[in-house]
């Protein structure tokens, strides 16, 4: 009987090992809370992430349920500040929190730290990244910049929006310093995971891997992992002068001090417009994975895909001004970003009229990871279309800082990479934790996403384009029946969210043993060079890159001269 | 806190935009349904093929060959160039509405706005008349001059398609050209804290006469100090967005202020000390200009100082309607 | 089992169970560094761009708040810091030739002339605090300081969070060099074996170019 340390993380290893009874894997191999806590091993530390984030996520979601029950109820005309559940001042707290929470704690960080820390090395074949101990200290990184964020929610709130504008940030007297040092720290750790990441691309790859035989999902980690490094810093020094500015009061955004407050928000987009690249380009990188192993097809367009990726990431760096249209800033300036805007909305169009093509004469199985494909697809085509209204100069005025906005951006960000997610992670599960997941409730739970997620996001579209601000506490009463309607929606949507969560967690703790290396018959080395669980090293010997990542048996080849 | 009439709740406009009282642009709505149209079409065409295909190609038997398909490079250009070429007719058409929006006409009527936590405020350049609402005269071009007195804040009208922020130290213009009577709300756009969400104003639209006499009516000649300080406090200095004034002396952002003349209050110094102060002239002076010295307990320390901003005159007068209220 | 062999030699203790050989692990040592250094570089950009904005902003404000900086310091500092990035470089090189004792020697020639640059550094600090040129809203110069402007406090306050960022670097730089002292005493570092010390260069080559920009935007553009 083995001693049982405290701590999630052993519990999940023992479940898993004891039921196994096989060699050891990388969830066996060390026992304790401190050989998790100080591991270095790239596959540990992806789960790490993982758990926090889905902790995380379910923290910001309950912030939105109590938003969107706030909102259910019928506004009374001329409310004074405290009409309802809750006060205004709370409502502004929760919406902060729950964009703050999201952006930083979860989406920025979901696909790479958790699978693509995970995948990146088994993909290529190498036995790690290139700085494990860097990874962990990424790590441990993210961890106290979560606490910082924790402590403002506990002392002193925070109300200025996750876009901290000047100069309400500089002036509100909520704890703005804790939470810019917080996301500071947490931008620190996700560029140190960037350089990790692409010094791992360039120098660790298997022999006879060329850059066109890695996954598609390794380039979109790269590109992202790009993006991760030059962008983060700019965002870095702005929240550095932010927190200066309120100790200080230099005088470089607020206008009172004699500063500029359209220069933070230059700044700030500098940063959090890649950073919207950050989240999706992973995502998109998953969606190559899945819906090629689910139709065991290879991808149409490979290089088309590959190099869209690196596009999107370099033009991505050009177009921050479409969210200052209505700023101030220069209309000649507004002229070049929604051109640019136009130019990134291409390569990502490719992409997902390659998907489709991807899946002309394939077998398609209609597993959950599957569904989830079939989902993103649907979602994220509404969320770009609706970009699109929002880069033309005249549209956006009308629609800029309303409901619409916000509609469009939880298509692509939440109908776009955390659905991309939720699919990723089920897809690699019998990989990650040895355990088959009941597929029965993993396609109920896409069905009941899909649905809740609509109901809640599209009214919102109709709402902001008939003149429905956000960020509102309190609003017009025409509006009252799109809020209901998504009010509903958001519980729907929890309902499908936590049957992913506890179809996770049954899984992990009265799942079947998973006995196939290779469930899903990938061609890529995470599926074809590993062990049912990968052991701690990875590879038994070190794996030899011959043939592409979707080279699958059912490919009938094309007859050429020679034999192939 | 509108002070106009209770709007009518059917709603004036088409399923997705609301009745376009300003089409001056022409193009604005245009655009809209042009992309909305554009869109819906790619969208069937996109979800009709992925679900077809998913139909279709379902697999039917374990191990089914596939056929290896790598892209094909004539279909691939041309899902690039088609888009491609959209995106700059739409680009185009919206920088041309653009060019519009920014160009305000040369004899449009010139109104100052002014922003702050949480209401607005119009003064007509001409008359100098300080209005809550934003009174105009029906067909007339109006341009906007706008300023922040805090923090920044957005003018945003769905029924006119215009929107921008009010920066503080800085102008920003807009204009537009109502063609119908009625109240239009006017919706801050850009998070300004508390009552982001309650500083709704309106655009009352009227005839040239009806203009005409609500100037005159704004401009106060020959009120009295107490009723002076009425207009003040409703109007420029955004007092009643954080205090109340009725009976039932409502806790809002502020303390109420019914009944509080000659009354004793518990405050707490900027020291941290406890005090009790006489709600007299003095007191509700020392407010306005220096507000944070001594707070109400129970209250958040909030209340920006108005020192420089109101005259002996305006100052006495606010003194004298907040003593009326009794 | 793990492979171990490389090319039939004993495993170095130096290279990393996850690398292959010397030559990968030192290529992505390197690789690594420029990379971090890249972000380093926007990270200051986007001081240097906000300086840029403050200038076209209030230009006479800026040439009359110029007035009060030191360009005779500066320009030491600046000698001192290219004489540091030599011995730097000298290090690593030393440390290439199986040069202990010289590696050391470098090493604590670099330490010293980065604790010169921060001693000169605070100096001008100090001498502005006299005139009392604080950061932001306690500005407030005496009755004989020449700099007067009532927005000069923007100037100021992004001088100091320039060179406050600058010097926080500079520090950094030497806690790596310590550090580095350390392993090279514990003969850690041979000509197979020296990638962190050369990165430890590298970032000391970045503090030194990053005051090259900073020394003529700040002490002489006029």
């Amino acid at each position: 009987m083995q001693k049982r340390d405290i701590g999630k993380p052993v519990f999940f290893a023992d479940m898993l090992s004891s039921h196994h009874g096989m060699s050891t894997n990388y969830l066996t191999a060390k026992k304790g809370f401190l050989s998790w806590l100080f591991t270095v091993d790239h596959k540990r530390i992806g789960v790490m992430y993982f758990v926090s984030i889905a902790l995380f996520f379910l923290v910001a979601g309950l912030f939105a349920l109590l938003l969107r029950a706030e909102l259910m109820q019928v506004r009374i005309p001329n409310a004074t500040a405290t009409s309802y559940m809750i006060s205004a001042d709370h409502y502004n707290e929760a919406f902060t929190f729950h964009g703050a929470i999201m952006v930083f704690l979860v989406i920025i960080p979901s696909v790479p730290a958790t699978l693509g820390n995970f995948l990146l090395p088994l993909m290529i074949g190498a036995k790690d990244v290139a700085f494990p101990k860097l990874n962990l200290i990424s790590f441990h990184l993210y961890i106290v910049g979560a606490l910082f964020l924790v402590y403002t929610i506990a002392f002193g709130g925070l109300d200025t929006g996750w876009t901290f504008y000047t100069p309400y940030s500089t002036q509100t007297s909520t704890s703005v310093i804790a939470a810019v040092f917080g996301a500071f720290i947490l931008g620190f750790a996700s560029i140190l995971t960037g350089v990790n990441f692409i010094v791992t691309v360039h120098k660790m790859r298997a022999p006879g891997m060329t850059w066109v035989r890695m996954p598609l999902f390794v380039w979109a980690i790269y590109a992202t992992s790009v993006i991760q490094v030059l962008a983060t810093p700019v965002v870095g020094v702005t929240l550095i002068l932010v927190a200066i500015e309120r100790l200080l009061g230099i005088g470089i955004f607020d206008s009172n001090l004699g500063g500029d407050p359209i220069l933070f928000q230059n700044f700030f987009w500098f940063y959090s417009h890649p950073a919207v690249y950050i989240m999706i380009l992973p995502g998109f990188g998953i969606i190559s994975e899945l819906v090629t192993t689910h139709s065991r097809k290879n991808i149409f367009g490979y290089k088309a895909v590959a190099i869209s990726s690196i596009g999107i990431a370099v033009i991505g760096f050009f177009v921050w001004g479409h969210h200052m249209f209505t700023s101030g800033q220069s209309a000649l300036a507004s002229v070049f970003f929604s051109l640019l805007t136009y130019a990134v909305a291409v390569p990502t169009a490719i992409k997902v009229f390659s998907w489709v093509a991807t899946l002309y004469k394939g077998s398609i199985s209609f597993t959950t990871p599957m569904c989830y494909v079939f989902v993103f697809l649907f979602l994220f085509l509404i969320g770009g279309l609706t970009g699109i209204f929002l880069g033309a100069l005249s549209t956006d005025v009308h629609l800029h800082n309303t409901y619409f906005v916000v509609a469009h951006f939880h298509y692509v960000m939440m109908g776009g990479t955390l659905i991309a997610w939720i699919g990723g992670i089920y897809h690699w599960w019998p990989k990650i934790t040895g355990k088959k997941f009941n597929q029965t409730w993993g396609i109920i739970s896409s069905i009941v996403v899909f649905i809740g997620f609509n109901l809640t996001f599209f009214p919102q579209f109709i709402m902001g384009s008939r003149g429905m601000p956000r960020r509102y506490y309190d609003y017009l009463p025409e509006y009252y029946s799109f809020h209901l309607l998504s009010s509903i929606g958001s519980f729907v949507l929890a309902v499908g969210l936590f049957i992913v969560l506890f179809n996770w967690l049954h899984s992990i703790f009265y799942g079947e043993n998973e006995s196939l290396a290779n469930p899903w018959k990938g061609k890529s080395m995470e599926w074809t060079e590993t062990a049912v669980v990968p052991i701690e090293h990875n590879f038994e010997k070190q794996p030899i890159s011959t043939h592409g990542p979707y080279e699958f048996d059912e490919l009938i080849k094309p007859i050429k001269a020679g034999g192939h | 806190m509108s002070g106009t009439a209770v709007q009518d709740t059917t709603w004036q406009g088409s399923f997705w935009l609301p009745q376009n009282i300003s089409p001056m642009t022409g193009g604005q709505d245009n655009l809209f349904y042009f992309i909305y149209g554009l869109s819906v079409f790619f969208f069937i065409v996109v979800v009709g093929f992925m679900v077809y295909f998913a139909w279709k190609y379902r697999k039917k038997k374990e191990g089914e060959r596939t056929t290896d398909i790598h892209g094909n490079t004539k279909l691939e250009i041309i899902w690039s160039v088609i888009p491609a070429i959209l995106f700059i007719v739409i680009f185009a058409w919206g920088f041309l509405d653009w060019v519009k929006l920014n160009q305000p006409p040369q004899d449009s009527l010139e109104v100052k706005v002014i922003g702050r936590k949480w209401d607005w405020l119009f003064i007509d350049t001409k008359s100098g008349a300080e209005t809550s609402d934003l009174i105009v005269p029906i067909n007339t071009p109006v341009r906007l001059t706008m300023v922040s007195a805090d923090v920044i804040h957005g003018f945003y009208v769905p029924d006119f398609r215009i929107n921008r922020d009010v920066l503080p130290n800085q102008y920003t213009v807009l204009w537009f050209k109502a063609e119908k009577e009625g109240n239009y709300p006017i919706l801050c756009t850009q998070y300004c804290g508390t009552k982001h969400s309650q500083m709704v104003r309106y655009v009352r639209v009227v005839s040239e006469p009806e203009y005409q006499k609500a100037m005159l009516a704004a401009q106060g000649a020959g009120l009295t100090p107490a009723q002076l300080g009425k207009k003040i406090f409703e109007g420029k200095g955004a007092c009643a967005s954080c205090h109340d004034v009725s009976k039932s002396k409502v806790r809002s952002v502020g303390p109420p202020l019914f009944g509080m003349y000659n009354e004793q209050q518990s405050i707490i110094l900027a020291n941290g000390k406890n005090e009790t102060a006489k709600f007299d002239d003095n007191y509700i002076r020392e407010s306005i200009l220096n507000p944070n010295i001594r707070i109400v307990v129970g209250y958040p320390s909030v209340m920006p100082s108005y020192q420089g901003q109101f005259n002996d005159k305006e100052l006495n007068a606010l003194v004298e309607y907040i003593k009326s209220l009794k | 089992m793990t492979d171990h062999s490389h090319g039939g030699e004993a495993h170095p203790k130096y290279l990393a169970h996850h690398f292959k050989s010397m030559e990968q692990q030192t290529s992505a040592g390197k690789l690594g560094m420029w990379v971090f250094m890249g972000q380093e570089l926007l990270f200051f950009s986007g001081l240097f761009c906000a300086f840029g904005f403050v200038r076209s902003m209030y230009p006479e404000m800026v040439a009359q708040a110029q007035t009060s900086m030191d360009w005779r310091l500066g320009g030491i500092n600046s000698i001192i810091l290219l004489i540091s990035s030599l011995t730097m470089s000298l290090c690593v090189r030393s440390a290439r030739s199986n040069n202990k004792n010289a590696t050391v020697k470098f090493l604590l020639a670099t330490m010293a002339c980065g604790f010169l640059f921060l001693t000169i550094k605070a100096a001008e600090w100090g001498m502005h605090f006299h005139e009392g040129y604080y950061p932001g809203k306690y500005f407030n110069p005496i009755p004989e300081a020449p700099v007067q402007d009532i927005h000069a406090h923007i100037f100021f306050g992004l001088y100091y969070v320039m060179t406050g960022m600058h010097g926080l670097h500079i520090v950094v730089g030497l806690g790596l060099m310590v550090w580095m002292l350390v392993r090279t005493l514990k003969n850690e570092f041979n000509s197979e074996n020296y990638v962190s010390l050369e990165n430890t260069s590298l970032f000391w080559h970045l503090v030194d170019i990053v005051w090259i920009f900073l020394y003529p935007l700040l002490y002489l553009a006029k």
